[in-house]
């Protein structure tokens, strides 16, 4: 089963966003931040990242460029997922190595389709 | 509204523009038809529809049934078309046309999603080779989806269906909260007012036609009548594209399916005579 670790620091969004995954087939993980995120990451790459941005601890964009420093950091595919949504951070998140981007609020199907379109 | 009142839709749906409409449908059509009773001025769609008798006026008819045909779109709809149209399509019909330009229609372009996906993959296309040449046109029966088509301005939602986040953040531009395409892709499409039942054969050649998820709409004399004229104005080498889960079944026989492509549709050569 593939998996996705979803980083929020909302305990609600993980939630959503995990029943919404769990419903198309992935076996799921959670952080609450940056840091946490790159624990789990360093413990077991996940296939798939959603990743917010704005997190106490390290922000989801301070994580992304580490993770693309990590050994294997390049494989996960990750889809940013935030109210951030002026063309500045998408700019930035993509320069950054993010494969695709979700602005809040989303649904199911906005999830599934940047999946697929980032390649899994 | 009443059962003369749903009656009088679906039958004005399909005389003006061969759509079926489910008479059984009340909720589509009160949330079709109540944002134009509001826009026109009455109180509810009863006032709208007994107006519409009364006066037989076109525009009110027409603003009806133009509200009816409306559908759901998105950017780069089924994927899989899209990438048959770069490597596939094009490139078969660039050497035939030998220079001269493909000519490709979108219809029933609604917000103008399909065609705009094409604009962007041909803008693509032309920076590996510049001598290609694609004429995009798009058509809708309805003035204000035409309007807005053209407009090229998106919800967040909307952008978010489809579309690569790469090609928002290369072709769009925020406005307050919405997204408009840039110009210069905006540009690549021609734009017309097209009844697809009123008689397709005077408006010239198209090498690819995209008549996706509309077909299925239209009752099946319409659709016979769509194939038919489609027929005349497709080459031999052209393609016509449905939806990938529409199946033309028995009115086919004008085009015929290309194996393990779904929704793509070739000329039957064995239709050539018929139509001449």
């Amino acid at each position: 089963m593939r998996t996705c670790l979803v980083v929020d620091d909302s305990r609600v969004i993980r939630k959503v966003a995990r029943r919404i995954l769990e419903d198309i087939g992935y076996e799921i993980a959670e952080a609450a931040d940056g840091m946490e995120a790159l624990a789990w990451c360093r413990a077991a790459m996940p296939d798939a990242i959603l990743l917010d941005w704005n997190m106490p601890v390290m922000t989801g964009i301070e994580f992304l460029r580490k993770l693309r420093a990590e050994p294997d950091g390049e494989a996960p595919v990750v889809v940013f997922c935030t109210v951030e949504n002026d063309l500045d951070h998408i700019r930035e998140a993509l320069e950054a190595g993010a494969n695709e981007y979700i602005m809040k609020p989303f649904d199911g199907d906005i999830i599934a389709d940047k999946l697929v379109e980032a390649g899994l | 509204m009443t059962p003369t009142d749903i009656a009088q839709v679906v039958s004005l749906c399909r005389a003006r523009a061969g759509l079926k409409v489910a008479p059984d449908k009340t909720y589509l059509i009160e949330s079709r038809l109540a944002p134009v009773a509001r826009r026109e001025g009455y109180d509810s769609i009863s006032d709208l529809l007994a107006a519409v008798r009364a006066r037989r006026d076109d525009p009110l008819v027409w603003s009806v049934v133009e509200a009816m045909a409306a559908g759901e779109s998105a950017f780069f709809r089924d994927r899989a078309p899209f990438r048959e149209f770069r490597d596939e399509i094009v490139p078969q019909l660039k050497r035939a046309r030998g220079g001269a330009p493909i000519r490709v229609w979108s219809a029933a372009c609604g917000a103008g999603q399909e065609v705009y996906s094409l604009a962007m993959l041909v803008g693509e296309m032309l920076e590996s080779d510049p001598d290609l040449r694609i004429d995009l046109a798009a058509s809708d029966l309805s003035r204000l989806a035409l309007e807005r088509a053209q407009g090229g301005v998106y919800n967040q939602f909307e952008v978010q269906r489809g579309l690569p986040i790469r090609l928002l953040a290369q072709h769009f531009e925020k406005e307050g909260e919405q997204w408009r395409l840039a110009s210069d892709v905006r540009a690549r499409v021609k734009w017309r007012r097209i009844n697809l039942i009123a008689g397709l054969r005077q408006i010239g050649r198209f090498d690819v036609v995209l008549c996706r998820y509309v077909l299925s709409c239209m009752t099946e004399d319409a659709q016979r009548k769509v194939i038919d004229d489609l027929a005349c104005i497709v080459p031999e080498d052209g393609y016509l594209v449905l939806g990938v889960k529409e199946q033309l079944g028995s009115i086919a026989h004008a085009f015929e399916p290309v194996v393990g492509r779904p929704g793509l549709y070739r000329r039957n050569p064995a239709f050539a005579a018929a139509a001449a």
